[in-house]
């Protein structure tokens, strides 16, 4: 079993958890991410690492309240356990110097872009991060990112912190104060991955993005996380879960993550049924 | 009567109409007085060939004597000598042509059911708890083994036999490999298998779950690590897909996936189990292995109306046993043969809407020696279809091989081993199962781990 040592609250219905999952410690690198199971009757979850403690062999995932697994995963507590949790899973990111690097977080995004942040500027990158939120108090990890970041431009949709407007507005920033950007890493929810990546082509940016895909294994066996990319599939778990932005077709790995909608909102109805009952 | 003139006495099966609507399993065993009556029919021959057809050599002829003379513990017991997995065996394997196809009865008759009485017996000695785990005096040598699956469970049995300290590594949260993933609960109980995997652990085999060899470790980290030998049977985990139009659209599903999600995570409980699948009033399952027929039987059992089998080929054709096709076409699956898809239309919302297929005649002989399909032009029509499966096959999973340098493999992916002690390029590194030759059977898979295991108790009594 694979205890939770740390659990801390990000905002509402965003939580923290550190995990004792020595083997996937010893090992992960930025980018790849874990297959996790509550319980017996439970989902595998992939969940991309948010960070990692090779010396206490621990796995820090970040976890948004918005399904099914997600909302019992959330209300867990440290000294709670997790069934399962396999990894690590998929390829690394391409750490290497490339000069200046954007790192774009979009709200839960903002977790799997730390340990890939970190990665570049130990690199020698000057890391430029934009993080994005609908508003302030949903803001996570802030310092987390200024303390592996050169600079951080904040966006959020309501201006109550930063830029006001999307991550695309805080890129713009960036390049508008003259920056000449080699890479950029885009981590958040599809359509604002996409929205990167439609910002960036033109400017013919090399744009990283981290797909999120309905997954079972995660080890190539099950073909549930297909992606288009240059036309080709490609399965996430193994061959991904970065590509190439500026060739994924985001508008049908959008329609895939609605395969189970009315599945995922049917258990989250049962679910909220049974804590009105007073059963947890 | 003379033994030979006792007809084969049939499995007593779920009716048809009932069991295409559970996921109990279909057929129900022999009784004890039908065990006995059919072991009888057995000729006790000298030379017995049965056993020659039979992949991992069990003692066929002896423990179908036992069952005649009603001493069904002893018939358990010497099923275990050979076969680790003896309940899972008389339940998958393809008998109809390994060992009864050997079988001197079937020359003029019926041969004997010797699946049937390998179940009975198995099934028998799990409930009494009968099969006595020997001691034996360890070796002292550590061996790893990569999958838990039929190839990686039959080895560690063997090399458990012989002293060996085993550790498998699975990368599922549970063991069993396909026997858990890819056989249906109603073909295969899980109880069953766990079981069997239990006494494998009783005889001190360690099983490490949730470990992905390739990621949080590899075949070189592990003989670092004081392993004295590897075996890689991780079997055929990467499902091919017929490359189409509309391949991508919701609905559509590996065989692999669709399997994983009803068997593995019992979707078919959901929402008691939080993992969903789902299948809508049609379903098209194309190719028409066991693969595809545990997916068409599975399909109807989640409640689809409409079940077809597409296949490009016609009957005689098809890969899946007689048993399987049988037990299919009972249940209701439509076979559609002789069309093939070309194409899978999608609604706005970017779901399965309907199948559009080709029909096919046969033309000469192929390289596999079968009368080739060919395609009739201008044939093209459209079925109504909510779900599509694909089950073509599935190629090597590339996890371990590309994380092995090394590790000579062939054109295809698979990993190159002598044909004798299954030894790879790489020293104390040995392979088997569908890793090595591609998709086949669970049989096959689990004789290549007691091969393998063989050639490992050889290689290690070198060091």
């Amino acid at each position: 079993m694979y205890r939770i040592v740390k659990k801390r609250l990000l905002a509402q219905g965003i939580a923290l958890l550190e995990v004792e999952a020595a083997a996937v410690a010893a090992k992960v690198e930025p980018g790849q991410f874990v297959i996790v199971r509550v319980d017996e009757v439970g989902e595998r979850i992939p969940l991309t690492v948010m960070d990692f403690n090779r010396e206490k062999g621990t796995i820090t995932i970040v976890v948004q309240d918005v399904g099914y697994s997600s909302a019992i995963i959330t209300q867990m507590n440290e000294g709670d356990e997790f069934q399962d949790f396999v990894g690590p899973l998929g390829v690394a990111s391409e750490i290497e110097k490339y000069g200046t690097v954007v790192c774009i977080g979009g709200g839960l995004g903002i977790a799997p872009i730390h340990p890939i942040a970190r990665g570049l500027k130990d690199a020698g990158n000057h890391v430029i991060s934009v993080l994005g939120s609908r508003s302030a108090d949903l803001l996570i990890l802030e310092d987390e990112m200024r303390a592996v970041s050169n600079e951080v431009v904040i966006a959020t949709n309501d201006g109550s912190a930063g830029v006001k407007g999307f991550v695309t507005d805080g890129l713009a920033k960036v390049l508008s104060d003259g920056h000449k950007v080699d890479a950029i890493w885009a981590i958040g929810p599809m359509i604002m991955m996409k929205a990167v990546v439609e910002y960036t082509r033109p400017l013919g940016l090399k744009t990283i993005v981290s797909m999120n895909p309905i997954m079972v294994d995660g080890t190539g066996m099950c073909g549930a996380c297909r992606v288009s990319v240059g036309n080709e599939t490609k399965f996430a778990c193994v061959d991904g879960p970065e590509f190439d932005g500026h060739l994924v077709d985001f508008d049908l790995a959008m329609k895939r993550l609605a395969f189970y909608k009315d599945e995922e909102n049917r258990a989250k109805a049962r679910l909220e049924c049974h804590h009105e009952g007073g059963h947890h | 009567m003379a033994a030979n003139k006792i007809p084969r006495h049939e499995m007593p099966c779920q009716d048809s109409k009932v069991r295409a609507h559970n996921f109990e399993e279909v057929a129900l065993g022999y009784t004890q007085e039908m065990a006995v009556e059919e072991a009888k029919r057995c000729l006790q021959c000298k030379k017995p060939l049965c056993r020659t057809g039979c992949p991992v050599e069990v003692l066929i002829p002896d423990f179908v004597k036992q069952i005649a003379e009603e001493n069904f513990e002893e018939a358990a017991r010497i099923l275990k000598v050979k076969n680790s997995l003896p309940a899972v065996c008389g339940r998958v394997c393809p008998q109809e042509s390994q060992c009864e196809s050997k079988c001197i009865l079937g020359i003029k008759g019926e041969s004997v059911a010797i699946g049937r009485l390998e179940r009975f017996a198995a099934d028998f000695g799990m409930k009494s708890k009968a099969a006595q785990i020997e001691k034996v005096e360890p070796s002292g040598k550590r061996v790893a083994i990569i999958g838990a699956g039929p190839a990686g469970l039959a080895c560690a049995g063997d090399l458990a036999k012989a002293g060996h300290a085993v550790t498998v590594f699975e990368a599922l949260h549970v063991a069993g490999g396909v026997l858990m993933y890819g056989i249906p609960q109603f073909r295969l109980p899980k109880d069953i298998v766990q079981t069997e995997i239990d006494t494998l652990k009783k005889m001190g085999v360690e099983i490490l779950t949730n470990q992905v060899v390739g990621k949080v470790t590899s075949v070189d980290e592990l003989m670092e690590n004081g392993y004295d030998a590897v075996f890689i049977g991780t079997g055929a985990g990467l499902p091919y897909f017929m490359n189409i139009p509309g391949e991508n659209l919701n609905g559509v599903y590996s065989a692999n996936e669709f399997l994983t999600r009803t068997n593995l995570m019992k979707g078919y409980k959901f929402p008691d189990y939080a993992t969903p699948v789902k299948v809508g009033k049609n379903v098209a399952v194309l190719g028409a292995g066991n693969v595809a027929m545990d997916s068409a039987r599975t399909a109807l059992r989640l409640g689809a109306e409409n079940v077809y089998i597409i296949y490009r080929r016609s009957r005689d054709e098809m890969p899946a046993r007689k048993e399987e096709l049988e037990h299919a076409e009972e249940e209701g699956i439509q076979f559609r043969l002789l069309t093939n898809p070309v194409s899978i239309e999608g609604d706005e919302r970017s779901w399965v809407k309907s199948l559009t297929c080709l029909r096919y005649e046969l033309g000469e002989p192929d390289a596999s020696g079968r009368r080739s399909p060919v395609p009739i032009p201008g044939s093209e029509f459209e079925i109504e279809m909510d779900t599509v499966v694909v089950a073509i096959g599935q190629g090597p999973n590339p996890l371990v091989t590309t994380s092995t340098p090394g590790l000579e493999l062939n054109k295809r992916g698979n990993i190159v081993a002598d044909p004798e002690t299954l030894m790879t390029s790489k020293p104390g590194v040995f392979a088997g199962g569908d890793i090595v030759t591609g998709a086949a059977t669970v049989i096959l898979a689990m004789g290549a781990g007691k091969k393998a295991a063989a050639g490992i108790d050889a290689y290690l009594k070198t060091k």
